[in-house]
């Protein structure tokens, strides 16, 4: 058990990185707009969802006949990530627009917010099971069947220390990840618009009576938040080669526990919290089994949440929780 | 619908004393209320933006008289003395009896075996729903993960029964004890956490309990427990042919034998538990405890204060609404026969909240309607059956957008929602501007 441990020690440090950077990218849209709106985004799974069907469709539409690498594949990488993180984006936006902001102006009660929520991921991943896919893929609709891309990329070993390898995909995912991960934290911490939603997480009523728009600094959360998860989605697509239409459910719980570890609320915790869950998953896994990773990685969210709830670097973005 | 008029600066105390009270505070007769109707739907479509307008007022004006007839229905029942009370209490469980019967059958369920159906998803659906609403509705606790609980009486009878040979009244208390005591594990270590925190937790237990029993080999793994026996026959006594049986639909039929292929007996069976949950509940909620639960449910920190020991009765809430599913799960196991963990996933729990919200938490009698709206509605209308979790994900975001209170909200519930009081507060209510529904009734003065 542990003799295995030791043997994949470093295998698995790197697949759970870059399954970690994925977790983090897709934890800062629930840390963001828990920061504001301390709500779970209940729907956001289902942003990361339609950002790998985007990248998926953009891979079809350029149609490869074989698996590309190099510069070639930098390229092709960040074109899916931009349209993923721009489908993405608006989608958010959209559902923020529909199935939250009635509800906010009215200020019902969070609970009706997160059924809400529930009832939006629903409809999402129905919308894609029953409607989009079979049109999209020419599938009969009775069948569960679902499209499973041809790998794009060509997997290189980039380096190679004794047993210790690392694959160019792999790579890709940590420092795609990486780079989002700075590039939000200037945005958030340099911009205007940034100033306004730091502000209004911290006090919403302060930050309305000193001229800060509420909606928009909203509609900008929701935004980023869907960027991150459309981008996280194509570096999925890379990585893993393949998508359905529940393929948000797991991965968003596990962001969510990912956001909680590090901290929600807390943007630099996302990154930290992400990356260590993937690690625990993969060592989880290969201590006790692949089947029982989903299990280690909950357990560790219920002993986060009973012996350090405000995770590892504590809530910032925003007060004490209410 | 009762606070018409009423600034938000009216304290929810106001609003309970006037709910608890049984009147209406001063609202006039129902004719009243009716008139006011046309009004508050312009008030709600003033608050959503202008494109939306004509449709949130006509869903409006579709919604609320149900509203206006639950709350004469509610006024009227308010006054009634004990007699009366009695003779309704008789009269529903008079419906509930001859329910299965095939006239009603037919109208209802069209497309599949209308027994079966009132069994499980109906029966076990308001069970279920009734036993979360202790948990979210009155204590104000949010448990995403409640299928769990439903999960743990399921194995419960597959293993007691199939394995160890115990019949099924023995393992419904043993299970019902498990399912208690699963709900005590989980929520001693977890009951510290507030909000969507105790949320995410609730609903990773949810899916630890799936995954280990898909895991587990004693279980079977992923191909479930099969062969698990039927109840006992309590007696092989059924009802003479001719009339009045012939027309209740009711002749021939043994309502003690438990078989392979009637489903009325297990309806009978699902039927006496549910009324026997429905009279612990209702006595729970207007004693000691159900007023303690309030008091969590309102203000946590406040009740903490006043001397109430929040701790042990949410503890008690989720041992009760645990030892509820897990009551739900065996006797659903014995009808099933074979379990397997992908008979609990997460869209249960889901369901089930969604029921408890859509039929107004903390209310049994909507609770009830919510869960066989729930469970009903998308048997009803097989012809869609591919697309009804889509429609069913649509209705609850529309359905939170125009009234996010429930079809039957219980009258202090609504006070505590307008508030944004009630377990999570309200969302954004400070940065909702000046457009607020409270700033829109202000404003209509």
């Amino acid at each position: 058990m542990f003799g295995n441990f030791i043997d994949q020690f470093w295998p698995s440090t790197i697949d759970g990185l870059s399954l970690g950077a994925i977790y983090a990218l897709v934890a800062l849209g629930y840390t963001m707009v828990y920061g504001v709106l301390r709500l779970i985004n209940f729907a956001h799974s289902e942003i990361f969802m339609i950002g790998t069907f985007a990248a998926l469709a953009t891979l079809n539409a350029i149609g490869l006949s074989a698996p590309v690498g190099g510069l070639a594949l930098i390229g092709l990488v960040l074109m899916l990530a931009v349209v993923a993180g721009l489908v993405s984006g608006a989608s958010a936006v959209a559902l923020e627009f529909v199935a939250y902001r009635p509800l906010r102006r009215r200020g019902a009660s969070r609970l009706a917010a997160l059924i809400s929520a529930i009832g939006a991921s629903l409809f999402l991943q129905q919308l894609f099971a029953r409607v989009l896919i079979p049109w999209w893929f020419d599938l009969p609709k009775e069948k569960g069947a679902l499209p499973i891309p041809k790998h794009f990329t060509e997997t290189v070993d980039l380096l190679s220390i004794g047993d210790f390898i690392i694959r160019n995909d792999k790579l890709f995912v940590i420092l795609g990840a990486i780079v989002m991960m700075i590039a939000l934290d200037q945005f958030v911490n340099r911009t205007q618009l940034g100033r306004g939603i730091r502000a209004t997480a911290q006090d919403p009523e302060t930050a309305v009576l000193m001229g800060v728009n509420i909606d928009r600094v909203v509609s900008a959360t929701f935004m980023i938040g869907g960027v991150m998860a459309g981008v996280a989605a194509a570096l999925y697509l890379m990585r893993f080669g393949e998508t359905n239409y529940f393929v948000g459910f797991l991965l968003g719980i596990k962001a969510f526990t990912a956001a909680v570890l590090g901290g929600i609320g807390n943007l630099r915790g996302a990154l930290v919290g992400g990356l260590t869950l993937g690690l625990i998953e993969m060592y989880g896994s290969v201590i006790f089994g692949s089947a029982w990773q989903d299990v280690v990685a909950f357990s560790v969210l219920v002993l986060v949440l009973m012996f350090r709830p405000t995770g590892i670097l504590g809530e910032s973005l925003q007060q004490a929780r209410a | 619908m009762t606070d018409n008029g009423n600034g938000k600066g009216n304290a929810v105390l106001t609003k309970t004393a006037a709910a608890e009270n049984g009147g209406n505070g001063g609202n006039g007769g129902s004719r009243g209320r009716f008139a006011g109707l046309g009004e508050r739907a312009r008030l709600r479509a003033a608050q959503s933006p202008v494109w939306a307008r004509p449709v949130v007022m006509a869903l409006n004006l579709v919604f609320a008289p149900f509203g206006v007839v639950a709350d004469v229905l509610r006024d009227w029942w308010s006054v009634q003395g004990r007699g009366m009370r009695w003779v309704v209490y008789g009269l529903l469980v008079l419906f509930a009896l001859v329910l299965p019967s095939d006239v009603i059958g037919d109208v209802m369920s069209p497309h599949t075996e209308w027994q079966t159906l009132l069994f499980f998803p109906i029966g076990g659906y308001i069970l279920l729903a009734i036993g979360l609403n202790v948990v979210v509705g009155q204590a104000g606790l949010l448990d995403l993960g409640y299928v769990a609980f439903f999960a743990v009486g399921g194995y419960t009878m597959a293993i007691f029964g199939k394995y160890h040979g115990w019949n099924f009244w023995e393992i419904l208390v043993v299970g019902v004890l498990i399912a208690a005591l699963s709900g005590i594990v989980l929520g001693a270590p977890t009951l510290r956490l507030r909000g969507d925190y105790l949320a995410i937790v609730t609903l990773g237990f949810g899916e630890i309990i799936r995954i280990s029993a898909q895991n587990w080999d004693y279980v079977n793994g992923p191909n479930g427990i099969s062969g698990i026996p039927h109840p006992p026959n309590l007696s092989e006594w059924s009802f003479p042919d001719g009339q009045p049986w012939e027309f209740l639909g009711v002749a021939g039929m043994s309502p003690f034998t438990y078989g392979a292929l009637d489903g009325r007996p297990y309806y009978y069976l699902m039927l006496v538990v549910i009324i026997a949950v429905i009279i612990f509940c209702k006595r729970l909620e207007n004693s000691r405890v159900g007023r303690s639960w309030a008091a969590i449910r309102e203000d946590e920190d406040a009740a903490e204060l006043m001397g109430v020991p929040t701790f042990k009765f949410k503890l008690a809430a989720f041992a009760i609404g645990a030892a509820i599913g897990g009551a739900a799960g065996v006797v659903y196991g014995s009808q099933a026969t074979s379990i397997i963990p992908n008979n609990f996933p997460f869209i249960l729990s889901a369901t089930i909240l969604a029921a408890v919200v859509l039929g107004g938490s903390g209310n049994l009698p909507g609770v009830m309607v919510g869960a066989f709206l729930v469970a009903w509605l998308p048997e009803y209308f097989r012809g869609l059956a591919e697309y009804r979790i889509l429609i069913f994900g649509g209705a609850l975001v529309v359905m939170m957008a125009l009234r996010p209170e429930g079809i039957l909200p219980s009258r202090r519930r609504q006070a505590e929602l307008a508030e944004g009081t009630g377990g999570m507060g309200s969302l954004g209510a400070e940065v909702g501007g000046p457009d607020t529904h409270a700033a829109a009734v202000e404003g209509a003065k």
